[in-house]
């Protein structure tokens, strides 16, 4: 491990090879609270609702068809079938017929969960590329 | 009958009790289609014994109550006929004027001179200041509607103010919470909402010739999209946003909001529309700044110069590189080098000279710490671009259809067009009209940490000066920062009282070697400690960054922490590295605490990044930390 300072000795530069960071870190980090209402929560809230404002849904909830594709996958959510969403046909048809209309919104051999221009980020928009995968 | 009702009420317990001694009378009276008992209470009010007196009496009470009822019915109907009168000849006069500006404003083919009366059928003669012909205005050209304005809503539950990435978000955000929410986003650009960064990097590197009709580009991951967040469709007509059932959102371009009553709940136009609202975003985002030398330099040196921002000054400057021999960008921050190497890859194949001046000593002199920022400075120049670093312009002539830039140094630079990159000024024009608080430190308007500047009120995006909780005030000028505050404004105007948390990125690319994603706080004043990744224990970097000219001083082989300087630097021989800075971590602190972090060449670890901003915790020793992204792998 080399390591230098700056002309004006505000500025540490360290130089690590592969084997400096074999060892595991002994950097201490706060445990994450899974109730921080504060955090962004993810596809699912604390008490089992959709957040319907999560990154990963991409527009899907709040487009032309926000409000039926809000209900088959709600219906799918709660649906407690073997078959899970299989009593949800017609709200998925009707999603279905909605997505029909703008076809330049949900391109049409897409899957009901994916996006039509963005890419979902599957855990955060932090992930690193996202720069370019906007909502 | 309002006072009548309250009188009752009161006297409600002796209506009962006398409710058959008052038929009685009223009998007695001959008063039968007399008003009902309700006010006959008054008279019961009267001692006097019930008889012959007492009927005259009770008769004129009744009178005098019936007198005093119709009187304050007459007096309440007339104010209101005279408020909607008010109104009503307000309307009139309103949208006299604004078939004027039609006038004005409408291309020349489209007015024709009439000596007509104006537009309302009420109106029987026009007021003087109407005395330009009014012509029959059709449809303007362009896609978006801007038909006579009584057909826009006068009221919204939601008005979003700024046409940008926070308000696209925060419409997202409404829209996904509020079901069946009606959202209104009013902008004085011509276009839908779009994203800035490609205008700077990613449309510049596209080989389709019509990238400045088509809008689109290449993604990192091989996809195309075009840089408006949703094509038309997504939309719904600003004429259409009442009546939608399941609501939606409307934008409505080339207006811009001049006036906002916030005891009104209401905001005016450029074209005096009012429309009221429930909730409100500001989402202005800001100006160009220029300079004042430029500013000053007269007509002709402006006409050859771009403040860069919108898609308007892409396609200008995009017609321009191909057509001048030399560009010269004045500011060397993100936008600046990054049009420097966009430019700059271009030039290989066009002669094109770019010039990039700027008063630090190199790229991202601001952000940077020095050896990083000059091994940056030589990573621009390898695209092409010729570099005049502390730079200070001092005048700006336009000779020979040359522009000479002076700089204060003696220098003289000849160039054919200039482009600014020297910061954004943010737009609080409304705040005085609103009375809304501008921060004197960072510019914009001043939020709380829910992003709120008063009630109904919200600030998102490059126009808010808000608190981070962890990291204190500030105003961020980022596209990720915008979704973010674009997004909690949304839910914080929909009912959520959650401050800024989550902590927004950003990143720039500027060439093949150089890609770096940056969290938190990240000014090169701070102290820094960067960790590199070295190839072998045998690789020397001190050469490399000695070449760079930074006059590195101590230097220590050990695993402890050492801060002992040392004597002054000798230079070694110049040994070529490919690795040198080619990845690492590097933390900025504030009193011993992480408050900004830089990820240089690595990715996919901005989570880790983000949750040792969040913690806000001292790290004895940054290697240790350094350790957790892992930089060695890919």
């Amino acid at each position: 491990m080399l390591l230098f300072l700056s002309a004006s000795g505000k500025d540490r530069i360290i130089f690590v090879t592969k084997e400096d960071h074999e060892a595991p870190s002994n950097a201490e980090l706060i445990a994450d609270d899974p109730n921080d209402p504060y955090e962004d929560p993810g596809l699912i809230l604390p008490n089992g609702d959709i957040n319907w404002n999560c990154p990963c849904l991409g527009g899907m909830a709040s487009g032309p068809c926000g409000s039926q594709f809000k209900e088959a996958f709600s219906c799918f959510h709660y649906s407690k079938e073997e078959i899970k969403g299989s009593e949800c046909i017609d709200q998925f048809r009707s999603m279905q017929k909605c997505m029909q209309k703008f076809p330049d919104l949900y391109p049409q051999e897409e899957d009901k969960e994916s996006t039509s221009q963005t890419e979902p980020s599957p855990v955060s928009d932090s992930a690193d590329k996202t720069k370019s995968s906007f909502y | 009958m309002l006072k009548c009702n309250t009188v009752c009420k009161r006297f409600a317990p002796l209506v009962r009790a006398s409710s058959t001694v008052c038929r009685q009378n009223v009998r007695r009276a001959g008063l039968n289609n007399v008003r009902t008992p309700t006010c006959v209470p008054v008279a019961r009010m009267s001692t006097e014994p019930l008889g012959g007196g007492g009927d005259n009496l009770k008769y004129a009470l009744l009178v005098g109550a019936a007198f005093v009822g119709s009187l304050t019915y007459a007096v309440v109907t007339l104010k209101g006929d005279h408020q909607r009168s008010v109104k009503r000849m307000e309307d009139i006069s309103t949208r006299l004027q604004k078939s004027t500006l039609h006038i004005q404003s409408a291309p020349p083919a489209l007015s024709k001179p009439k000596p007509e009366a104006a537009p309302s059928a009420e109106q029987s003669s026009p007021p003087p200041e109407a005395a330009a012909p009014d012509a029959e205005t059709t449809g303007k050209p362009s896609a978006d509607s801007t038909s006579p304005s009584h057909k826009l809503p006068s009221h919204t539950p939601y008005l979003l103010i700024g046409g940008g990435t926070a308000s696209f978000a925060a419409a997202r955000s409404i829209r996904a919470r509020d079901p069946g929410a009606k959202v209104l986003i009013v902008t004085d650009e011509p276009d839908l909402p779009y994203m800035r960064p490609p205008l700077s990097k990613e449309l510049w590197f596209s080989d389709d010739p019509s990238v400045t009709e088509t809008l689109r580009f290449k993604q990192w991951n091989g996809k195309e999209r075009s840089i408006y967040f949703q094509p038309p469709s997504f939309y719904i007509n600003p004429e259409d946003l009442d009546s939608a059932e399941n609501g939606g959102v409307a934008v409505l371009t080339s207006k811009k909001v001049v006036h906002m009553d916030v005891r009104g709940n209401k905001v005016k136009l450029d074209d005096d529309t009012e429309i009221s609202y429930d909730k409100c975003l500001i989402a202005t985002g800001g100006i160009p700044r220029s300079l004042q030398v430029l500013e000053r330099s007269g007509e002709e040196v402006m006409k050859r110069t771009t403040l860069f921002r919108k898609i308007e000054d892409f396609k200008s400057l995009d017609k321009v590189s191909r057509s001048v021999n030399s560009i010269t960008i004045i500011g060397g921050g993100f936008l600046g080098s990054e049009l420097a190497c966009a430019l700059g890859r271009k030039s290989t194949e066009s002669g094109l000279e770019v010039v990039q001046m700027f008063p630090e000593k190199g790229n991202m002199g601001k952000v940077l710490p020095e050896y990083l920022s000059n091994w940056t400075t030589e990573k621009v120049k390898k695209e092409g671009v010729k570099i005049i670093s502390e730079a200070l312009v001092k005048s700006v002539a336009c000779k020979d259809d040359k522009l000479e830039i002076q700089l204060k140094d003696g220098r003289l630079v000849r160039t054919d067009h200039i482009v600014a990159a020297v910061g954004l000024e943010p737009n609080v024009d409304l705040a005085k009209s609103a009375g809304l608080e501008v921060d004197s430190d960072f510019g914009g308007y001043r939020v709380n940490a829910e992003l709120q500047a008063r009630s109904n009120i919200w600030v998102a995006g490059d126009a808010a000066c808000f608190y981070d909780i962890r990291l204190g005030r500030r105003r961020v000028e980022h596209h990720d920062h915008a979704v973010v505050s674009g997004r909690l404004a949304g839910e914080n105007m929909t009912g959520a009282s959650k401050p800024y948390w989550h902590q927004s990125m950003f990143w720039s690319d500027l060439g093949p070697d150089v890609g770096y994603e940056a969290i938190g706080i990240v000014d090169s004043s701070l102290p820094t400690v960067g960790v590199f990744a070295k190839a072998t224990a045998k690789d020397t970097p001190k050469a490399a960054t000695e070449k760079s000219g930074t006059g590195i001083r101590s230097e220590s082989e050990t695993e402890d922490t050492a801060t002992s300087p040392v004597a002054s630097a000798t230079p070694a021989p110049a040994v070529e590295h490919k690795d040198d800075y080619g990845k690492g971590v590097i933390f900025y602190l504030r009193d011993k605490v992480v408050v900004g972090i830089i990820l240089w060449n690595v990715f996919n670890r901005m989570p880790i990044a983000r949750k040792i901003i969040k913690d806000g915790e001292e790290h004895a020793d940054l290697n240790e930390v350094a350790k957790l992204f892992n930089i060695h792998e890919d």
